[in-house]
This record gives structure tokens, C-alpha cells and sequence, in this order.
């Protein structure tokens, strides 16, 4: 049974398509991220899912139940929001609870949920602050509650580690997926950020202009990108995705992965742009006919910028689209 | 102190120097020189103001018309200050929502705050006259109610004054209110609501808190301008009938310019003073403390 399910859903502004016919499923208890480039139609496919925007066409399941036209409270959904949405004049234990609240929980159960909660996430001696007396980090910890408290089956996620630096951001994936595992809470989590997607997903459905490019595992995005965006958009650097090389036809353009492009002997020839060494490894940039391709080399590479070198790869790392629909070949 | 910190010391004065003037010499001299000249006679031709303690204080709580005026002005704050609050957050909520002609409606409740105040005591003199103003033409024409001079009745009169106040104080205090209802994250009543809150639980615990700071903001203001009000006094009623509608501003302008009493004037203003000084004090003591600030 899917927790989740998204068919045909179609979201008009005017007569702008911000979602334009959406299908996805996601299994209960697992973590699903949407993911692209801003302006996709990631947030606004979210606040279909959540009610907060109303469906043009298409229907909304949520587990069992057909949820298109239901309000938000009554889709059993928790959510966090990108500003994580806290209620500033209430305290940290009064923002948890404040849906136990609404929904009229006995007193006792009330106190020994938030304890269970604040427990979870470390937020015992920050109970009777206000969100503006906590950092970034707490703040969202304290977002986190609020939703985890509800004991729904179903969390949304609208971008909530983009207000945190690199270092809380990292900890936070980490302990956001570890959570979501250990509550077996499905999870659509939204995101323009590939890493966040390729290391907290289950699923990863892919949009671009409302449409969705590719649904699949993080494995299957990267080793079988469907389309040239798709290969374009996973991976730092992403997928190179050359045209007219020798070999494969006119028609079709070659992809390889960085990590899979070796500087050789013999191969594909070309000159050496710029050289960004990142400590283990080096990016090599080179422009061969039209194209730029980056290679990855291990430890400092000894290029240099305008020297001439040839590019070979594997013919197994080898991927090939379709130069007219951008499709994947094979 | 070396020279440098001294220059700091002058610059910052200097600074200070014209606001500080201003306040100093229309502010506070001024209420200092009432305090002063109500502890005096007031001055006539042949003899020199004399010094006559509280006298003037202990002719005021004698004064019969003193305590009605005060009376009617209570009455008039009661009636005015948490109906035109009410009114103004009952509006900016109305307009604040995706309503269409939200723009149109806005320029309509503002644009009791835009007329010139005699203006609107003149509209409102129209609207009140017997047998052929406004409302007289709905109630005798087409009620069929005996007709009533609502302004020459003393029953009636301050109702009416007080209608009229609501009607003008409303829509500005709507204007602070809508700017607060805009600074709110539209995000947390998006999340009230994903937390199962309807719309009354949501303005009920989320909306209304947060606007607690504009709402004492207003509420002050309410309190001095229900102790302030004049022009539609002079306009419509004269304080009349029978003081009926007199405030305690337009009996000190009574007192002050029509019987020249300028001392018992100055005693009437340093009450009216410590009223709305007191009102002031208590609003910030017993509200400040619920109000949460952003």
C-alpha cells in the first residue's frame, strides 16, 4: 500500500502550469524527496500534497483515503516549513503542543508526549524559551517537534535545512533521516540541493517546470539518468554530456560521469581550461570541441591551463541520449 | 574629562539642543505654568493674580458641572474607545483577507480619517436634523416613527456623538492594524491550520497576540482622543442641551475662552492632565507585560 499517491495533479496559476501532470507513489515509511531547480513546482506540488493550495485537476491520496478535497487539518499530515513557522509570542514547549492543543489531548498525555519529544531531540532545558531566544539549529529542532508530536504518518518537508549553515546542515540530514527511520514516518521532503536528496532519499522524483523528469532510487538517478537534464542536474560536478563525438552518430550525445574521464595517451582531444584541486581529488577542466568536460583526478593534478591533452573513458561509463529529445538511449 | 571627550560631550548636546527647545518650551513649560496658574486667582483688570492654594481644586469638586462633564466623558470613552477598536480589527481582518475590491474598501473605511473634522461634523449635522436628515427620512419616512431631535434631546445627544466618533476613529485605528495583520508570516497560519486550527482557535491564539503591541499602541491613542474631542462639539452641539454633551476639553474651552476663567481653566487641565497621565501609566503596567514584541 502506498502512503502516498499523486495522479494526473495539475496546479494553474492563470494560465501558468506550476505543476503540470504529476503522478508519483511513495511506500509507507519511506523518504521521498522532490527535487530541482527553484521554480520547478517542488514547493508548490508540497502544499498540494499538504491542502494548502487547492488541486486544478488530479487526485490526492493520502494512505487510503482520496484527500483532494479535504482541508489541511484533516489529511493526517504534519508539516515544517522553510521559516519553520514558529508561533513567536508562544514558548518552545507551547509551539510543540500547540496542535495537542487544538485537537483538545488530555493534559497528562499531553506533558508526557512533549516530554517523549523534547527528549528525542534535545530540547529539555529550552522548553520555556521563545523561539527568538534559540539559534537556527534549535529553532529547527523545535519545528521538528511540533510535527513529530502529531504521531501522523505522513511529514512534509519544504526545504528546512536551507536557513542553517554547511556544518548544522549536515548534522541535521543526518539526524532528520535517522528520525524519520526510527518513527517510520513517510516522509516528502522538498529540496533543490542534490546532496541532501542523494543522501537522505529512498525515492527521488525529479521536476523540472512542473513536470516530473525522472522518478527513481538515488542509485538509479545517478548510474541511469532518464535525460539529459536529469544527468545535468545530479552529480557536483554533474554528468558531462558531450556532442558530435566520433564513433556514436550524429543524433545522439555521449554522457560520462567526471570520476569515469581519465586524462590518456590517446582519446579525445582537447585543452585544459582550469584546474580546481579540492584536497583528495582535482577537477580538471577542458573544453573538446564545443563542450566542456571535467574530469576527476585523484590527489593534485599536474596539468596546467592551456596544455593539450586527450580524454578516454571506459566504454561501460558510457551513457547516450537522444540529441533531439534529450531521452536516455538503450 | 580631555578635550575630545569633551567635544563629544557638546556635539551630542548640541544635537540634543533644538528637540530638547522645542519639547521644553511647548511641553513642558507649559504644563508647569498651569500647574502654576492654578494655584492662583485668575487675573482681572484692577487686581493681579493672587496666590490661593487649592481653592481652585476645592471649587472644582464642588462644581456640579464639573462631575457631569466628567460623567459624559466616561460615558463617551466607554462608548467609543473598545467599540472603534473592535470595529477597526473587525475590518482590517475583512480587508486584509482575498476579498475582491480589498483595495476600494481600504480607501473606503480610510477615508473617514482623511476629512477634515468640521467637514464631517457638518456631514453628521445633516445626517441628524430632524424631519428631513438622513436618518430621520429612514426612521419617520419609512418606519413610520414619530420624528425626535436627536441632537437637541439630552438623551440622545451623546449617543449621538458617539456614533459619530466610532465612524471616524474606526478606519484610522484599521490602518495600523492592517500593516500589523501584513507583517505576520502568512506561514504561521498555514501551519495553525496543517495543526488542525480553525480560523476563530488560529486569530484566537495565534493572530490576536501578535497584535497586541498595535492594539495598545491604538489603545492609547483611543483613551486621548475620547479625552481631546472638540471640533464636533463646536460644530454640532455647543456642549448643549444643557451640557449634555459637553467633554472635559470643550468645558476647559469654555471655561478658558468664553468665561475668561483662566484659572479654574487651568485647574480643569491639570485634571484632565492626571487622568490621561494615569490612564497612560496603567495601560503600559497591566498591558506591556502580555505583549509580546517582535
Amino acid at each position: 500500500m502506498s502512503a502516498i499517491s499523486l495522479q494526473d495533479v495539475t496546479k494553474l496559476w492563470g494560465s501558468a502550469r506550476a505543476v503540470d501532470g504529476v503522478s508519483f507513489e511513495a511506500a509507507a515509511g519511506r523518504f521521498l524527496v522532490l527535487l530541482g531547480p527553484s521554480g520547478c513546482g517542488k514547493s508548490t506540488t508540497l502544499r498540494l500534497i499538504a491542502g494548502l493550495e487547492e488541486v486544478s485537476s488530479g487526485r490526492v491520496k493520502i494512505g487510503d483515503a482520496d484527500v483532494t478535497g479535504l482541508p489541511p487539518a484533516r489529511r493526517r499530515i504534519s508539516m515544517v516549513f522553510q521559516s519553520y513557522a514558529l508561533f513567536p509570542h508562544l514558548s518552545v514547549a507551547e509551539n510543540i503542543v500547540f496542535g495537542l492543543r487544538v485537537r483538545d489531548v488530555p493534559v497528562g498525555e499531553r506533558a508526557a508526549r512533549l516530554a517523549k519529544v523534547a527528549g528525542l531531540l534535545g530540547l529539555e532545558k529550552l522548553l520555556e524559551r521563545r523561539p527568538s531566544q534559540l539559534s537556527g539549529g534549535q529553532q529547527q529542532r523545535v519545528a521538528l517537534g511540533r510535527a513529530i508530536i502529531a504521531e501522523t504518518p505522513v511529514c512534509l518537508m519544504d526545504e528546512p535545512l536551507s536557513n542553517l549553515d554547511a556544518q548544522l546542515r549536515q548534522e541535521m540530514r543526518r539526524e532528520i533521516r535517522a528520525l524519520q527511520q526510527k518513527l517510520g514516518i513517510t516522509m516528502v521532503y522538498v529540496t533543490h540541493d542534490q546532496t541532501e536528496a542523494m543522501t537522505m532519499a529512498d525515492q527521488v522524483v525529479l521536476l523540472r517546470d512542473g513536470r516530473v523528469e525522472q522518478n527513481g532510487t538515488p542509485d538509479e538517478l545517478y548510474g541511469r539518468p532518464a535525460n539529459v537534464f536529469a544527468a545535468r542536474f545530479i552529480g557536483t560536478p554533474p554528468m558531462n554530456v558531450i556532442a558530435g563525438v566520433p564513433g556514436i552518430g550524429e543524433d545522439r550525445l555521449l554522457g560520462v560521469r567526471p570520476e569515469d574521464v581519465r586524462l590518456d595517451a590517446r582519446g579525445l582531444p582537447a585543452t585544459v581550461e582550469a584546474v580546481e584541486y579540492l584536497g583528495a581529488d582535482s577537477i580538471v577542466t577542458c573544453r573538446a570541441g564545443g563542450d566542456l568536460v571535467n574530469a576527476r583526478v585523484a590527489r593534485h593534478a599536474r596539468a596546467v591551463p592551456g596544455e593539450r591533452v586527450c580524454l578516454a573513458w571506459n566504454t561501460d561509463a558510457v551513457h547516450l541520449f537522444d540529441a533531439r529529445t534529450g531521452k536516455r538511449i538503450q | 574629562m580631555n578635550r575630545a571627550s569633551a567635544q563629544v560631550q557638546i556635539h551630542g548636546w548640541l544635537l540634543l539642543l533644538p528637540a530638547a527647545a522645542l519639547l521644553a518650551l511647548f511641553t513642558h513649560y507649559p504644563a508647569l505654568a498651569t500647574l502654576w496658574h492654578s494655584l492662583h486667582s485668575t487675573p482681572k483688570g484692577v487686581r493681579p493674580a493672587v496666590w490661593v492654594g487649592l481653592d481652585n481644586y476645592r471649587g472644582l469638586v464642588e462644581d456640579p458641572v464639573f462631575w457631569q462633564v466628567l460623567g459624559n466623558n466616561l460615558w463617551f470613552a466607554a462608548g467609543t474607545i473598545p467599540a472603534s477598536i473592535a470595529l477597526a480589527l473587525l475590518m482590517a481582518v475583512w480587508v486584509n483577507g482575498k476579498i475582491s475590491g480589498r483595495g476600494f474598501l481600504r480607501l473606503a473605511y480610510f477615508t473617514p480619517t482623511v476629512l477634515p473634522m468640521i467637514a464631517v461634523a457638518n456631514i453628521w449635522l445633516f445626517f441628524y436634523t430632524p424631519t428631513y436628515g438622513l436618518l430621520e427620512q429612514f426612521t419617520v419616512g419609512l418606519l413610520g416613527l414619530p420624528s425626535h431631535n436627536w441632537l437637541g434631546t439630552k438623551s440622545t445627544v451623546l449617543s449621538c456623538l458617539i456614533v459619530v466618533t466610532i465612524w471616524k476613529e474606526a478606519g484610522f485605528f484599521m490602518i495600523f492594524y492592517l500593516a500589523a495583520l501584513q507583517a505576520i508570516p502568512p506561514s504561521l497560519g498555514e501551519a495553525a491550520a496543517i495543526e488542525g486550527a480553525g480560523r476563530w482557535y488560529c486569530f484566537r491564539r495565534v493572530t490576536f497576540p501578535l497584535l497586541m503591541p498595535t492594539t495598545l499602541f491604538v489603545l492609547v491613542n483611543a483613551v486621548i482622543n475620547s479625552f481631546r474631542l472638540v471640533d464636533h462639539i463646536v460644530v454640532m452641539t455647543r456642549g448643549g442641551p444643557d451640557n449634555a454633551s459637553s467633554l472635559l476639553l470643550y468645558y476647559i474651552y469654555d471655561v478658558g475662552f468664553k468665561f475668561w476663567d483662566s484659572a479654574y481653566a487651568s485647574t480643569l487641565t491639570m485634571v484632565l492632565l492626571a487622568i490621561l497621565g494615569t490612564a497612560a501609566i496603567l495601560q503600559f503596567a497591566f498591558l506591556e507585560r502580555r505583549i509580546h514584541y517582535r
